[in-house]
């Protein structure tokens, strides 16, 4: 059962396995040339795993010591994680111990596949789930470690491999969306950030984005919640 | 910064980030005292039946955030990858054939062309 749902889980991850390497080994590489020692990316990789946090953490990290000033930073470039929880609810209930470490590992990538993929009969759900966040999860402490510890002997320079998340996250935008019955949730979400990365900027337009999308779903209930 | 406080600014980002995640859950998964799952209010149902649509959509226009359209390459090298993923997807309908072409082809854009 466990090999079954891991067979079909694993080729679902092989985009997130290129970009998570990739990344993650730059993630332990900037976090060695900014000073901090080889162990501390990679227990971060390990217990925070939210990439770009821990990009932000590294720059905490080498100034001043501020824990309530960290703690509200993860809340601010987290906050969408709230959505996926909310997302994932019932999906995620009655799968026992499992379920609190895919909560733990509920990361934008974990997420979009597990939410998004359309299980076989005959393949374990819970354990489809579980390899998904675990493997992803293995690929980006892969990264950290080796840009930690090797990150004196080695340069990676594939300028553009970035781009193969945004790849992933548009496809998988896009098959939702060739399979939705409904598009007026998918239209808000991407109206909602458009306007308020215009109003608010890159850099805070995330928990303005939240509002704005639950204001409005909440909004038109009454006419969408029949046809979806 | 010592070591403790280095343990603790670390606790302070890992909390940070694991009450995001597990909030919900906590909050509207749990059971009641007669050990019945909890009945999730109609309105969080609804929304976690709206919102993987409209948080996906969020991800997407995150991922483009930082494409300035006013300078550099106007973010051409990203539109034309765009472009290329949503029509080879369209084409083939095959997941990693359509990341990796778009991502090849974004490479070879910002590496050969857009220099």
């Amino acid at each position: 059962m466990k090999l079954k749902a891991l067979r079909y889980a694993f080729p679902k991850t092989i985009p997130i396995m290129t970009g998570f390497l990739f990344l993650g080994t730059a993630y332990g590489i900037y976090a060695r040339t900014s000073g901090l020692p080889a162990v501390t990316p990679i227990i971060m990789a390990a217990i925070v795993f939210a990439g770009s946090m821990e990009f932000v953490a590294v720059d905490m990290l080498i100034g001043a010591f501020d824990p309530l000033g960290a703690l509200v930073m993860a809340l601010m470039v987290n906050a969408r994680h709230l959505f996926y929880g909310i997302s994932m609810l019932e999906k995620y209930r009655d799968l026992g111990v499992k379920k609190w470490y895919l909560v733990f590992g509920l990361c934008d990538e974990s997420f979009s596949i597990n939410c998004t993929a359309e299980i076989p009969q005959g393949v374990d759900r819970g354990w489809f789930y579980f390899w998904v966040t675990a493997l992803n999860q293995l690929y980006w402490l892969t990264g950290a470690t080796i840009g930690s510890l090797a990150g004196q002997f080695i340069t990676i320079e594939l300028p553009g491999l970035e781009f193969v998340m945004t790849a992933l996250l548009v496809v998988i935008f896009l098959d939702n969306w060739l399979k939705e019955k409904n598009h007026t949730a998918s239209i808000i979400g991407v109206l909602a950030a458009f306007l308020c990365l215009l109003i608010f900027g890159s850099e805070s337009f995330i928990i303005p984005s939240m509002a704005l999308i639950i204001l409005t779903l909440t909004l038109a209930r009454r006419k969408l919640e029949s046809k979806i | 910064m010592t070591p403790i406080q280095t343990v603790i600014m670390i606790g302070a980002v890992a909390l940070g980030t694991m009450l995001t995640r597990f909030t919900p859950f906590l909050v509207f998964g749990g059971r009641t005292h007669d050990g019945q799952q909890r009945k999730v209010p109609a309105l969080v149902h609804y929304l976690g039946k709206a919102l993987p649509g409209a948080a996906l959509g969020l991800l997407v226009v995150y991922c483009f955030k930082d494409v300035n359209v006013l300078s550099g390459f106007h973010g051409l090298p990203e539109l034309i990858s765009l472009a290329a993923i949503v029509g080879v997807h369209l084409w083939k309908r095959n997941m990693l054939v359509s990341i990796a072409t778009g991502t090849v082809i974004y490479m070879l854009l910002v590496n050969f062309i857009f220099t």
